[in-house]
């Protein structure tokens, strides 16, 4: 009623003109949350950046101590990436229960998803433990500094991830898959994909190259 | 007893009374001012009860536009800051030769020249950008608010206390003395084992953060927001200069947090990324702190730019000339901001095949660039040009601007800056480019938007006062630099023993004494206008004739900025409006739909910053306390899920109808 009112009052003059200048208000802006946290993802990939670029100037800076292929035990990483990997597949499944509307299997798999994550954080501290404990703490070398950091970051990102999540599940089970919680999982979804990515990268150029020197 | 000294050292840290500047008269006047000024504001606020509207009106605020008048309000009392940093060093400068010490001790100093360049660019320059773009941006575009309002607000709150951070230093402990982009060694923790390098840090980082933010807001806000029509080739000029700023925010921050956290690992963990010795490399730091802090002037410079665009267009009323190149200029120095970092640095002696590569990218710059100073001069072209007060900054700006370009292009090149590099000559070419194009776009932008703000013009006599005497004072200041720098004179000096450099430090402080005259007509002018501002009002919305949709709304425009959506046709979408014969709608309201104002972006940032400040003096369980409790809140914050109303439509149609009766009764 108010619409027809004003699709009336908003007719251009100017005779031959028929353009119109106001929308009658069927005009609404796309939501923009999920642009916005790509572009924080990419400001955050560049965080990495420097810490990646950080470790290809330093990683070889052994300042007399340990260098990679002394310390990395590489199946410890193996169990450790593989459990990254895997909380990405539950994360997948998280968002197809999502799509379902089915709460309980998406909470489920939140829950299986922070397992793994809780996990890999663990091993995580018990490999910085262990180094630190032998007197390769990230104080010895630049290339310990630049590891630790690299590493370090990563874990912390996991980390944040995890508390994320449990806030989300607290979240979901109170007012359920509504609009604006399965926005927020979907960019959690991204969150923790990408820092599946950027793991990727550090099992590859910091474990993998750096036990084969 | 030692239980005692403990229990004290624990919650304390390093904070003791030895921190307050009580053995230094000058720190301890500006402390009384400070001082006393702050408790006649708390008591004006008190008597005129306006506790309540400060908090509920814009501490708490949301709207894009008071958002952006606070960010303007920082950068200006900023300035203040800084340019009293300014007058200091050019005062000493001017006395201390020979037997004359000057009157500032070399610790003092060097924390002036530090705080100065600090201040300048984050705290001043970009709060004025970013508080332009926060106003203009999204009623240019014809959109209600930008992307994301809250976060919005936090952020403008973030940079505020990181602003915040640095004027603490002032009084509790010092700033650093390492010069504005703190290179280690020097900032490591074995030269400088105080709380200086930590306020730097802590201050960049909190205020980084909300930069960064405000950066990805202002990019989905741009991407996604734009009224029907306006597709991304009919963006007025600004937001197209605005969109690659922030784009260059949302590139370029991420490394200065991830470089200051490096340089905190070092002085907190005792790494060794930039130390001397167990493999540490000083020069890491010094390349990725420039991989951002090049990109961080064309972050000022690019929505200076856009300002001036605007500003031609408007008063030479002609459409902008070239629009397109202008877009592709404006891209191109976008990209090639990222491949010039090392032109800062051609004497660390990374080879001539390395020095050459960023010598000419850096030379290629000036080719787009130089294409916009064509740009603006074919637009005035045959235009019947207004001079009013905007345009005489944009006038003045295209010729000092040119002469710092100069200058920069012959620092470009190698050999060349081999002879300049760290001297007056490199001092004078970035305050000849950042005074003369962002300060005076700057100027420019305050006076062109400040009747679309609130309401009435800025009085144009003081304004040309103060457009005189910056433009003066900025040559009579910064040319004596040049002739300095040249006969090799670095920077950073406090004292001097060759008599005949005198002469010229003078003349650059009598600059020094002009350019305070132009920021006193500033503040008169300020004062001025709001006593006049009832015949200084507008009434239309539209005082300049304007092209853009900011104009097409009323002066200042309502919480909801348009009661309608605009439909974009053409690049100068108000101007087409006008010329087709628009009639502005005066009924067939509907409620609009708001976000709620809400004080979780402040009490965040106030967190942060408690967290920040226990970290600078060592105040281990205050920093614990203060993040932990910044997570909770946060939290907190994020199970509020009831953050938007509408505005009724009867209220639309409250406010729409005053302003058709004052048209009506301005004819």
């Amino acid at each position: 009623m108010a619409n027809a009112a004003a699709t009336v009052a908003l007719g251009a003059a100017g005779g031959a003109q028929a353009l119109r200048f106001y929308d009658s208000g069927g005009h609404h802006p796309e939501n923009a949350t999920l642009l916005g946290f790509w572009l924080y993802l990419m400001g955050d990939c560049l965080v990495f950046a420097c810490l990646f670029a950080a470790y290809g100037v330093l990683g070889r800076n052994y300042a007399g101590g340990p260098s990679g292929a002394d310390l990395f035990q590489l199946p410890l990483v193996a169990v450790n990436t593989s459990l990254l990997l895997l909380s990405s597949i539950t994360y997948g499944f998280v968002v197809i229960e999502m799509q379902r509307k089915r709460q309980g299997a998406t909470l489920a798999w939140l829950a299986l998803t922070g397992l793994l994550g809780a996990g890999f954080v663990g091993i995580e501290l018990h490999e910085f433990a262990n180094l630190i404990h032998e007197g390769n703490g990230p104080q010895r070398s630049a290339f310990l500094s630049s590891f630790f950091t690299l590493v370090g970051t990563h874990g912390l990102h996991v980390t944040f991830g995890i508390v994320w999540l449990l806030t989300l599940m607290a979240q979901v089970a109170r007012h359920g898959l509504i609009a604006a919680n399965r926005r927020r999982l979907m960019c959690l979804s991204m969150f923790w994909h990408f820092l599946d990515v950027i793991w990727i990268g550090v099992f590859t150029f910091v474990y993998l190259v750096g036990a084969l020197q | 007893m030692s239980e005692h000294a403990n229990l004290g050292k624990l919650v304390f840290g390093r904070l003791t009374w030895d921190a307050l500047p009580l053995h230094d008269p000058i720190l301890l006047a500006t402390f009384a001012a400070v001082a006393i000024g702050g408790m006649f504001i708390v008591a004006a606020l008190t008597y005129f009860r306006a506790w309540g509207p400060l908090w509920r009106d814009w501490i708490t605020s949301i709207d894009h536009k008071k958002i952006g008048v606070m960010y303007v309000i920082l950068g200006l009392v900023m300035l203040l800051r800084g340019f009293s940093d300014a007058v200091m060093m050019r005062a000493h400068q001017a006395i201390a030769f020979g037997d004359a010490m000057g009157y500032l001790p070399p610790h003092h100093y060097d924390q002036i020249f530090t705080a100065h360049g600090v201040i300048m660019v984050l705290f001043v320059a970009m709060p004025l950008v970013t508080g332009l773009m926060n106003f203009v941006v999204p009623l240019q575009i014809g959109a209600r608010d930008v992307a994301f309002p809250f976060l919005n607000n936090f952020s403008f709150w973030m940079t505020a206390c990181g602003a915040g951070l640095v004027m603490m230093s002032l009084f509790v402990g010092e700033f650093a003395r390492t010069g504005w982009l703190a290179y280690p060694p020097l900032s490591g923790i074995i030269a400088s084992p105080d709380v200086g390098v930590d306020y730097y840090i802590w201050s960049l980082q909190v205020a980084g953060i909300g930069t960064m933010l405000s950066g990805v807001n202002l990019i989905a806000t741009i991407i996604k927001m734009r009224a029907p029509g306006m597709s991304m080739m009919k963006m007025p000029i600004f937001t197209w200069t605005a969109l690659c700023t922030n784009v260059l925010i949302v590139a370029a921050f991420p490394v200065l947090t991830a470089v200051l956290a490096l340089l905190s690992l070092d002085r907190y963990v005792g790494t060794n990324f930039f130390t001397n010795d167990l493999g540490g490399n000083p020069m890491m730091y010094v390349n990725l702190i420039w991989i951002w802090g090049h990109p961080e002037v064309y972050i000022l410079i690019l929505p200076a730019f856009g300002i001036f665009s605007e500003v031609v267009s408007t008063f030479s009323g002609k459409r902008l000339f070239g629009y397109t190149s202008m877009v592709y200029a404006t891209v191109v120095i976008t990209i090639l901001s990222y491949l010039v970092w090392l032109h800062h640095f051609f004497t660390m002696g990374s080879g001539a095949s390395v020095n050459a590569f960023f010598g000419i990218t850096t030379m290629i710059i000036s080719i787009p660039t130089g294409a916009k100073i064509f740009n603006w001069l074919f637009t005035m072209y045959r235009g019947r040009i207004r001079f009013e007060v905007p345009m005489l900054w944009t006038v003045s700006f295209m010729v000092t601007f040119v002469i710092g370009g100069m200058t920069g292009v012959l620092l470009a090149v190698p050999p060349a800056d081999f002879v300049l590099h760290n001297s007056l000559f490199l001092v004078a070419h970035f305050h000849n480019v950042i005074i003369g194009g962002v300060l005076f776009g700057l100027m420019a932008g305050i006076t062109y938007w400040f009747p679309k703000a609130f309401g009435y013009k800025l009085d144009p006599f003081w304004g040309k006062c103060s457009f005189w005497f910056w433009t003066i004072g900025f040559y009579f200041a910064f040319m004596p630099l040049y002739v300095l720098g040249l006969m090799g004179v670095t920077r950073r000096l406090s004292h001097f023993d060759d008599a005949s450099l005198q002469i010229w430090f003078q003349i650059a402080a009598l600059g020094a004494f002009l350019i305070l005259l132009g920021i006193l007509s500033f503040i008169i002018q300020l004062v001025v206008s709001f006593r006049r501002r009832a015949s200084l009002t507008d009434t239309t919305g539209d005082p300049w004739n304007g092209r853009t949709l900011e104009w097409s709304t009323s002066s200042p425009p309502p919480v909801y900025n348009f009661a309608f959506t605009p439909i974009v046709h053409d690049t100068d979408a108000w101007y087409d409006m006008k010329q087709r014969g628009h009639i502005r709608p005066v009924a067939g309201f509907v409620p609009i739909h708001v976000p709620k104002n809400t004080g979780a972006g402040f009490v965040l940032a106030v967190l942060s910053t408690i967290c920040a400040f226990g970290l600078i003096w060592h105040m281990w369980p205050v920093a614990a306390a203060g993040f932990v409790t910044l997570i909770v809140a946060t939290i907190i914050h994020t199970f509020n899920y009831d953050r938007e109303f509408y505005i009724s439509s009867e209220a639309v149609v409250r406010t729409e109808d005053a302003r058709t009766q004052l048209l009506a009764s301005h004819g």
